[in-house]
C-alpha cells in the first residue's frame, strides 16, 4: 500500500488546519451557511436532510487495517457507531456534528486519510478496482496510475473550479471491474505491440439525468505522456464546458454536443502543447517509486488443489453458497479473493458497523496482509487469502454478520440513500431495497437466477447507478406519491449499455411484484445457462412489457 | 473594491472604461470588443493599455497581440466560474505574458490561493479583505504537487532533488 511521505502528509495536516478555521469561521457567525457552502463543499461536507454528511475519500478503494479501525473509532466517537460505502468506493457518515468535523480530520491524517475533494466542482478521488493487484489477466496493478493522478488532481491549482463534479476510472484488466465507460474519464491501462504499458482514454461517460457511455478518443498513451493528456482534457472542459446550466455542464454533454471526434482534435492540439513544455511528464522513477509501494506481497508457493477446503464445501452447505459467489480466482496459485457482502437480508446495502469494521479489519490482519478493499458495487473485498484459510475466514465474518452469500446476485443491489437521508431524493430507495431483498433471500433461488445486477436511485441523479443495473429502478415523484420507474438491460463493465425505460412507472405497492414479474419472464424464456442480460439482449423489452403491462 | 498587487495594497493607477464612454487619459482598460473595433486608436493613443475578458473570451483570440497590452484583467462572473484559472495559466505558460494578470469580480478569500498558483499578480478585493487574510490564504500550503505558472517547484521535483542529494551523500560517504 502506499504511504505518505513528508510530502503528502504535511498536505493533509495543513488541510485540516484550513478547514479548521472555515468551520470556525461558520460557527461564529463570520459565515453565513450560504458562503460557508463552497468551503464545506471542497471537503465533503453535505448539508443533508437531518445533519451534515461527511464523506471520507478511501484512494482507489484500498485501505489497510489500521486505516480501518480508525474509521470503526471514528464512526463510534463521532457518528452513530456505522459507516456508509459508497459507489465511488468512499465512506460515508450520516450524522457527525461539524465542531467536531475538525478532530475527525486531525484523526483521519493521523493515518494517512482526508476529504479532500470527496465533493464539489472538482477532480473527485480517482477510483479503480477493488482486486488490483490480485485480477487475473491484469496488465499491471492499477493502483500505480491512480496514485500518480491522485496527487496531481490534489488541490489543483487551474481545476479545483470545474463546471461540474469530475470522475476519473482505472482498469486494468479486460473484464472492468470499475465501470470506467460511465466516468468523465475512464483509463484503461494496456500494452503496445512493443510491449509497452500505456493507456487506452475514454471520455465523457456519465450517469444522472442525462445516461452517456463515454467515447474512446485515444488508443496508446505513454506512461510518462499520461498526465499532459489528462491536464489536456480537463483544460479544454474547463474553458469550454457549459456553465450556464447545472445539468449541462458534465464534459458528456460537451463531447455530445461538440462530437466525439471534435473533443479529440482539441484535446489533441492541447496535448501537443502540454507535452511540449514538459513540464508534465511523468518520471520513471517516480513511478518506481510508487510501485515500489504496491509491490505483491510475499506470496507462499502453494496450490490451488487444497482437498480439506473441498471437503468442508461437500460437508457444509453455507460454506459451499459462500464459496460460490463470493470467492474470484487469483493470480497467484492457491490465493483467493474474498468478496464480503455488504448486502445482508433486509438491511441497507453499503452500511457496515463500526463492530464489523473491526472484525474486517482483523481478519485481514490475520489472513489478508492488513489489505482492505472497498468495491463500488458497496461491498467489501480481502484481495489476497490463501485458499487452505477459506473456512476460517468464512467463519469469522460469519460471526460478524458479514458472510452473506450473495456476490453479483439478485440480491447484492446497488442503492442510493434516497429519502430517509438525501435532500435531493424524490423517493426511499433503502426500503425497496430491503423489500426485494426479503423476496429473493432464497439462496437456491438466487443462485438459480445467477448473476443479475439490481441498482436504485431515489432521484434522477442517479447515485443508485440505475441506469446501469441489468434492472434499473429510479425513484420518481408522481404528484407528491413515491413511484418507481424500471429500466432493463444497462450494464456497467466492458460491455457498458444505458437500460431502456420498460414502461409507465410503479407505485411503492407494485414495484417488488413488477421485479418478480421481470425474473420469472426471464427464467421462463432463457436458453442454457443464459444470465439475465444476455436474454434481454436477445429477446428485448418486449415479452418483459407484455408481462408487466398485461392488465392494463 | 481595493487592489492587491504582488502582495500590497497598492493605489490603482488604472480606469476600466465602459464601451460608450470616450477614452480617458493615463492607463486604461478596455473590453475585447472595443479593442476589436478600436485597435488603431487604442494604439495611437498615449498611456498604456489593459484589455478586459469576460468568461468565454479565452486569450488566444489576443495572444498574438499581447505586446499591445500592459495589463490582462481577467472576469469572475461568480466564484464558480473557473475558465479564468485557465486563461491565466494560458497567459503565463503558454504565451509567455508578462504584464499584469489581473483577477476582477467575485472570487472568494479561499480561492487566493490558487489565483496566485496560476499567475494572477493582482486581484480586486472586498472591504473586508486584509493583509493577514490574504497572506493566510496564499500560504495554506507549503508544497504543491503540480507545477504551474508561479514556478514553485512541484513535490515531484523536490523528491527529486531529496533523492539526487541522498545519492550524492552516499558517494560522498
Amino acid at each position: 500500500m502506499y504511504r505518505y511521505d513528508e510530502f503528502d502528509q504535511r498536505l493533509v495536516n495543513e488541510r485540516v488546519a484550513q478547514f479548521r478555521g472555515q468551520v470556525a469561521r461558520r460557527l461564529s457567525g463570520e459565515l453565513s451557511e450560504d458562503a460557508f457552502k463552497p468551503l464545506r463543499l471542497m471537503n465533503g461536507v453535505y448539508l443533508q436532510l437531518h445533519a451534515y454528511m461527511l464523506r471520507i475519500a478511501i484512494p482507489y478503494g484500498t485501505l489497510s487495517s489500521r486505516q480501518m479501525h480508525k474509521l470503526a473509532d471514528i464512526s463510534r466517537k463521532y457518528d452513530k457507531g456505522y459507516g456508509h460505502f459508497t459507489t465511488r468506493q468512499n465512506l460515508q457518515l450520516n450524522w457527525p456534528a461539524l465542531k467536531d468535523i475538525p478532530d475527525l480530520l486531525e484523526e483521519l491524517a493521523s493515518v494517512e486519510m482526508h476529504c479532500i475533494q470527496t465533493s464539489g466542482n472538482c477532480i473527485r478521488n480517482t477510483t479503480s478496482d477493488h482486486q488490483a493487484g490480485a485480477a487475473l489477466g491484469e496488465v499491471e496493478d492499477p493502483r500505480i496510475i491512480c496514485e500518480v493522478i491522485r496527487q496531481w488532481s490534489t488541490f489543483h491549482p487551474e481545476f479545483s473550479f470545474l463546471p461540474r463534479k469530475f470522475k476519473i476510472a482505472v482498469s486494468a484488466t479486460e473484464q472492468d471491474r470499475a465501470a470506467i465507460r460511465v466516468h468523465d474519464i475512464g483509463i484503461q491501462i494496456v500494452t503496445n505491440s512493443a510491449g509497452e504499458i500505456g493507456y487506452e482514454v475514454w471520455v465523457g461517460g456519465g450517469l444522472g439525468r442525462t445516461p452517456i457511455v463515454g467515447k474512446k478518443i485515444s488508443d496508446f498513451i505513454a506512461r510518462e505522456d499520461l498526465l499532459a493528456y489528462l491536464e489536456s482534457i480537463l483544460r479544454v472542459y474547463n474553458m469550454f464546458g457549459r456553465r450556464d446550466n447545472l445539468y449541462k455542464a458534465r464534459i458528456k454533454i460537451l463531447v455530445h454536443e461538440i462530437g466525439a471526434e471534435e473533443m479529440r482534435k482539441q484535446v489533441e492540439a492541447e496535448f501537443k502543447e502540454v507535452k511540449a513544455r514538459g513540464a508534465l511528464q511523468l518520471p520513471d522513477e517516480e513511478v518506481a517509486r510508487i510501485q515500489a509501494y504496491f509491490l505483491p506481497p510475499d506470496f507462499e508457493t502453494l496450490s490451488d488443489e487444497v482437498p480439506e477446503i473441498d471437503a468442508l464445501i461437500a460437508k457444509d452447505k453455507d460454506f459451499a453458497d459462500w464459496m460460490k459467489s463470493n470467492i474470484s480466482a487469483h493470480k497467484h496459485p492457491g490465493y483467493s479473493i474474498v468478496n464480503i457482502s455488504l448486502k445482508p437480508t433486509g438491511l441497507t446495502p453499503g452500511d457496515c458497523s463500526a463492530d464489523q469494521m473491526d472484525k474486517i479489519a482483523d481478519i485481514a490482519e490475520k489472513y489478508a496482509f492488513s489489505e482492505i478493499r472497498a468495491a463500488h458495487e458497496q461491498n467489501i473485498c480481502l484481495a489476497h487469502v490463501r485458499r487452505k484459510d477459506l473456512y476460517e475466514v468464512y467463519k469469522a465474518l460469519k460471526a460478524a454478520k458479514l458472510a452473506t452469500a450473495n456476490i453479483g446476485l439478485i440480491t447484492d443491489q446497488i442503492a442510493c440513500p434516497g429519502l430517509d437521508y438525501c435532500n435531493l431524493a424524490n423517493a426511499r430507495s433503502i426500503p425497496i431495497a430491503q423489500e426485494i431483498s426479503e423476496r429473493f433471500k432464497n439462496i437456491e433461488l438466487q443462485q438459480k437466477i445467477g448473476r443479475l445486477h439490481i441498482n436504485m436511485s431515489g432521484c434522477i441523479n442517479a447515485c443508485g447507478h440505475h441506469h446501469v443495473g441489468h434492472i434499473g429502478i429510479l425513484g420518481v415523484d408522481k404528484k407528491g406519491v413515491e413511484h418507481y420507474q424500471v429500466t432493463l438491460g444497462g450494464a456497467a463493465d466492458q460491455t457498458a449499455a444505458v437500460g431502456d425505460i420498460v414502461g409507465p412507472a410503479f407505485t411503492e405497492g407494485e414495484i417488488v411484484n413488477a421485479i418478480d414479474t421481470i425474473v420469472n419472464t426471464y427464467l421462463d424464456i432463457r436458453q442454457n445457462d443464459e444470465i439475465f442480460i444476455d436474454t434481454y439482449r436477445r429477446v428485448g423489452a418486449q415479452p418483459f412489457k407484455e408481462k408487466l403491462y398485461a392488465s392494463h | 473594491m481595493r487592489l492587491i498587487k504582488n502582495g500590497q495594497f497598492i493605489e490603482d493607477e488604472w480606469t476600466t472604461v465602459a464601451d460608450e464612454e470616450a477614452l480617458p487619459e493615463g492607463s486604461i482598460i478596455v473590453t475585447l470588443e472595443r479593442w476589436n473595433k478600436e485597435k488603431d486608436a487604442l494604439v495611437a493613443r498615449k498611456g498604456k493599455l489593459g484589455i478586459r475578458l469576460k468568461s468565454g473570451e479565452d486569450p488566444s483570440q489576443i495572444a498574438d497581440q499581447l505586446a499591445h497590452f500592459d495589463l490582462v484583467a481577467l472576469e469572475f462572473p461568480v466564484y464558480r466560474n473557473g475558465r479564468a484559472f485557465s486563461y491565466a495559466n494560458l497567459l503565463r505558460e503558454r504565451y509567455e505574458y508578462k504584464g499584469e494578470v489581473r483577477a476582477v469580480g467575485n472570487v472568494l478569500r479561499d480561492q487566493f490561493y490558487f489565483m496566485v498558483r496560476v499567475g494572477f499578480d493582482a486581484l480586486e478585493v472586498g472591504d473586508e479583505i486584509t493583509l493577514e487574510i490574504f497572506q493566510e490564504s496564499i500560504g495554506s500550503f507549503t508544497h504543491n504537487y503540480q507545477p504551474s505558472a508561479d514556478q514553485k517547484p512541484s513535490v515531484l521535483s523536490l523528491r527529486q532533488r531529496l533523492a539526487a542529494n541522498a545519492a550524492a551523500g552516499q558517494k560522498r560517504g
